[in-house]
Parts: structure tokens; sequence; C-alpha cells
């Protein structure tokens, strides 16, 4: 309750001081000001505009998301689970990674035109290569004597991954989920400043080209927005899928 | 020994442990007896995991040949079921979830293992506690939990190491009378190393006891207890006393040598 009081001080300090800085000190052009920002959003909320772009940039990251999760965790599984094969393809799967992944964007242009396809390929690649190096991580750490264990109980394969890898290595996938999310919106707003004509990525370009200061912060403060909520989503589902975790956490700690 | 379920027949054991080559255990010969309860004692080191090991077939002996019925165990032994000192539950899993894997693999019905499960956690005594995760449990609990789950599995043979090493004197205590009426009752046929003469000597029809490495069978005892023994009241009975206090005396030379590192 204080910690919330403080915090909203402290926003409330920084507006304060921005407000009155603006103009003053520093250009308006250059850093806009407060009550013009909140102006924008207000308008862009009324006519939909916001909604509509908003809505865009969230389809293609968390399309984008579950697409490169999915393969992530999938590929990951398998090649954790076979020695050979990971050992093959290493060299090949780390030059891929290596790759700045925004570098695809011309080529899924090419591929895909402007439209949403391709910021979604193009998120979904950027996932795809954090989720897949923690799952494969977490699937190399999985205890053998559990896997041992299982076996002598007369567990197959498909046994061990569904009672044992799948759900030890979950708290890995979730980790490499969470740090994707900020890069799930590199990928989606760079494809829209890039090329299109829709979304945040856009709304941010199309306000600058115009020199309208106030815009790209109203943009911006959208796109934090969006982050926030993917960021949250992603804990909730967190938690959902691991129970036990949240049991570990409640207990009370004894040495 | 025509009725031996386990035989280990001159077995040997060689370690790779970077370049040198580690002895664990050399010219073990031992036969198991269908439902029997055999204990093997020794100091830490020796190798007595090691056994167990190849009774499961998770370890390949480099010398000799262990047996399980008279076949050569080559792969997982599944006649076999493992309780450890690390109780190694599933931590993503509740006690009912626990008990249910080994049900679950062996695909019986739903409700079937819904009714083996609660049944199995009434035997042990964890009324109450079906829907809390390991991490939640006490070490006692935990152990109850990974028997329910050996029992659920219902192996032909227990292979038990030092499973109650981390548990307190009285807890302990507990667990010794359960397995062992648990046992004779199910006519299991068990292995269990310990580290403990008194444990040994409580549990075992059989007391095996090892040198220090390279693990060599010392002695194989009978222990002169009676089958069904009231494990509280040992402290009085003059056979317990005067058979630990023999094995102590067995064993403590080699403590001597090895400079009284902890049995």
């Amino acid at each position: 309750m204080r910690l919330n009081a403080l915090r909203l001080l402290l926003l409330i300090v920084i507006v304060a001081s921005w407000e009155l800085v603006s103009g003053r000190v520093i250009s308006e052009f250059f850093i806009s000001r407060p009550s013009v920002i909140v102006g924008i959003l207000r308008e862009w909320t009324v006519n939909g505009s916001i909604l509509f772009h908003a809505g865009i940039t969230a389809g293609e990251a968390f399309s984008g998301f579950l697409l490169g999760g999915l393969a992530g965790m999938t590929v990951g599984i398998v090649l954790g689970r076979a020695r050979l094969l990971a050992d093959v393809v290493d060299p090949f799967i780390m030059a891929f990674y290596s790759l700045p992944k925004i570098a695809l964007a011309p080529l899924f242009i090419l591929w895909f035109g402007i439209g949403m396809d391709m910021k979604i390929v193009l998120t979904g690649t950027v996932v795809f290569f954090l989720v897949f190096l923690n799952t494969y991580t977490g699937v190399r750490n999985v205890s053998r004597e559990l896997v041992a264990i299982l076996s002598l109980m007369g567990a197959r394969e498909w046994h061990l991954l569904a009672k044992v890898v799948i759900p030890s290595a979950v708290t890995w996938v979730f980790a490499g989920l969470r740090i994707s999310v900020p890069y799930a919106l590199i990928g989606a707003i760079v494809g829209e400043l890039i090329a299109s004509n829709r979304g945040l990525g856009f709304l941010l370009a199309d306000a600058a080209g115009q020199f309208d200061t106030g815009g790209v912060f109203a943009a911006l403060i959208a796109i934090m927005l969006l982050a926030f909520l993917l960021n949250t989503a992603v804990k909730y589902t967190e938690r959902k899928a691991m129970p036990w975790k949240s049991a570990d956490e409640t207990r009370e700690v004894t040495i | 020994m025509s009725s031996a379920v386990v035989e280990f027949e001159n077995i040997g054991k060689l370690f790779e442990a970077g370049r040198q080559a580690v002895r664990a255990v050399e010219h073990v010969d031992l036969g198991v007896h269908d439902g029997e309860f055999v204990t093997i004692v020794g100091p830490s080191g020796c190798g007595k995991s090691t056994l167990l090991n190849m009774a499961a077939g998770l370890l390949q002996p480099t010398e000799g040949t262990v047996r399980y019925r008279g076949v050569p165990v080559t792969a997982y032994n599944h006649a076999t079921g493992y309780m450890t000192q690390n109780d190694h539950l599933l931590p993503w899993r509740d006690v009912v979830g626990n008990i249910a894997v080994p049900l679950e693999i062996k695909r019986f019905p739903r409700a079937s293992i819904r009714e083996r499960v609660q049944a199995l956690i009434d035997l042990v005594g964890l009324t109450g506690f079906e829907r809390s995760y390991p991490a939640q449990l006490s070490g006692g609990m935990r152990k109850r939990t990974a028997l329910a789950r050996l029992l659920a599995y219902d192996p032909e043979t227990f292979l038990m190491d030092e499973p109650f090493a981390a548990l307190d004197a009285q807890l302990r205590v507990n667990m010794q009378i359960e397995v062992r009426r648990l046992c004779r009752r199910l006519n299991k046929t068990v292995l269990f190393v310990t580290h403990d003469l008194d444990e040994a000597v409580a549990l075992g029809d059989r007391c095996v006891v090892f040198s220090p490495r390279p693990g060599t069978i010392r002695k194989i005892v009978d222990i002169p207890l009676a089958p069904t023994r009231d494990l509280l009241r040992l402290r009085h009975d003059p056979a317990y006393v005067a058979m630990t206090a023999e094995l102590w005396d067995m064993i403590a030379p080699s403590l001597a040598a090895t400079g009284g590192e902890p049995v």
C-alpha cells in the first residue's frame, strides 16, 4: 500500500517536472508535454484508432509469440532427447542464432509481402531461438535418477516425456517465454516500422514523419502498455501451468 | 540354490574416473532367496549401491554375471523397484499423482487407479495429505509417499538404498517397522543397503557385511531373530545385542585403518 503510494508520488513528480520543463527549458518540439500527449491519447481512444492499431500489433506479437514458442519448445524437446541429432545440427543452429533476426526482415517482405504475415514470421523467428535454447537446456537438465526410476517401472519414451521431461523443462520454457516478450514486440514493431500501413509501429513512424512529437510519445506509451499486458499474461499462465511452484513459494522456509 | 531370485556370480565392477580406474566391488558371490530380507552393511563407498544398481540393470558388471530368476540381467529389470535416500518424487505431482505414476504406466483404468491410490494412502498413513506437493511434505511423509509408490508399482523385489538415512531416530524406527511388516505380509524379496549396523540386524533375515573399497563380502550371517519380531523391544533381546556386537567387532578394525571415517 505504502509502496504504491510512493510509486504514484514518483510518477506525479516525473510528469509534473516534464510539464514544467517543456517549453521553458527544453523546446516543446523535442519533448512535447504530458497534457498534449494525454490529449492525443484521448483523441485516439475516442476515434478508435488506438484500439485498431494496438489490436494489429498485439495480434502480430501474440501470433508470432505462440508460433515461435511452440516451435521452439518442440525442437528443444526433440533435440534435448536426441543427442546425436543435436550434435549434428548444433553448428547450423548457432549460425542462425548469431544472425540478428531483424536482418531477415527484407527477405520476409519478399516472401510474405508487407501484411501481418511478415511481422508474425519475424516475431516468431526471434521468439523461437530464445524458447528453443531455454527448453533445450531444461531438457538436458532433467534428473537422470527420475528417468531411471520411471524406466525401471517400465516407462517408455512418451511416458518419460509426459511425466518427467516436459514438466521439469516447463520452468525453463517459461523463463524463455518471459525474456521473449520484449523481443516479440521488437519483431512486430520493427516489422511495422520497415513496411506497413497499420499497427502501433506505423502510428509511431507516421507521427514522427509529421514531426508530431506528442504523437510519438503517445504511441510509445501505448507500446509500453501492450508490453505490460503481454508480460502479465505470461506470468499468469506460468502460475496456472505450475501449481507446484506456487505451493513451493508459499511454504514456510526452514533450514 | 535353485530358489535364488537374485544371484551375483563373482561380480567385479570397475569405474572409469578420468584416467584412473576405481574398483568398486570384486569377487562378490551372493544369492538372495524368495521372500528373503537381506541387508547389506558396510562403510560408505564400498560398492553396496553398485550391487543394487546391477540387480536393477542400471549398471553392467565388468566381471561376472548378475542373474534374476536364472536369466542374466542386461537391461532395466522391471521385476525390481527402487527406494532411495533421496525420494525421487516428481515435484510437479501431488501425493496422489506421484503414487499413481506406476499405475498410469501400466495403463490401469482411471477408476481403478483412484481406488488403489486411496487404499495405499490409507495403508502408509498419508490420509489428509492427498493434494500436497512433495515440497510441502516433511521428510517422513515423503518417505511414505515413495513407499506407497513402490507398493503401487508392486515389483517382486524391493531394492532399498539407505532409504531412512535422513530420518530422525523415532521416525526411522516407525518406518522400519512398517517396511518389515509390509514386506513380510506381501512376501517381498528385499535387498536393503545401509551403513547402520543396528538397522542391518534389526531388519534382516540375513546380513551381508562388506569390506571397504574395493568392496568384497567379509561375511554373511543369519540373523537369529524371529521373522515376526518386535522392533521396539529389540534392545532387550540378548540375541540382537550379541549379533550387533559381533558385527561391530568385525567392522571396527577397518574403521581404524581408514582413520575412523564414519561408517
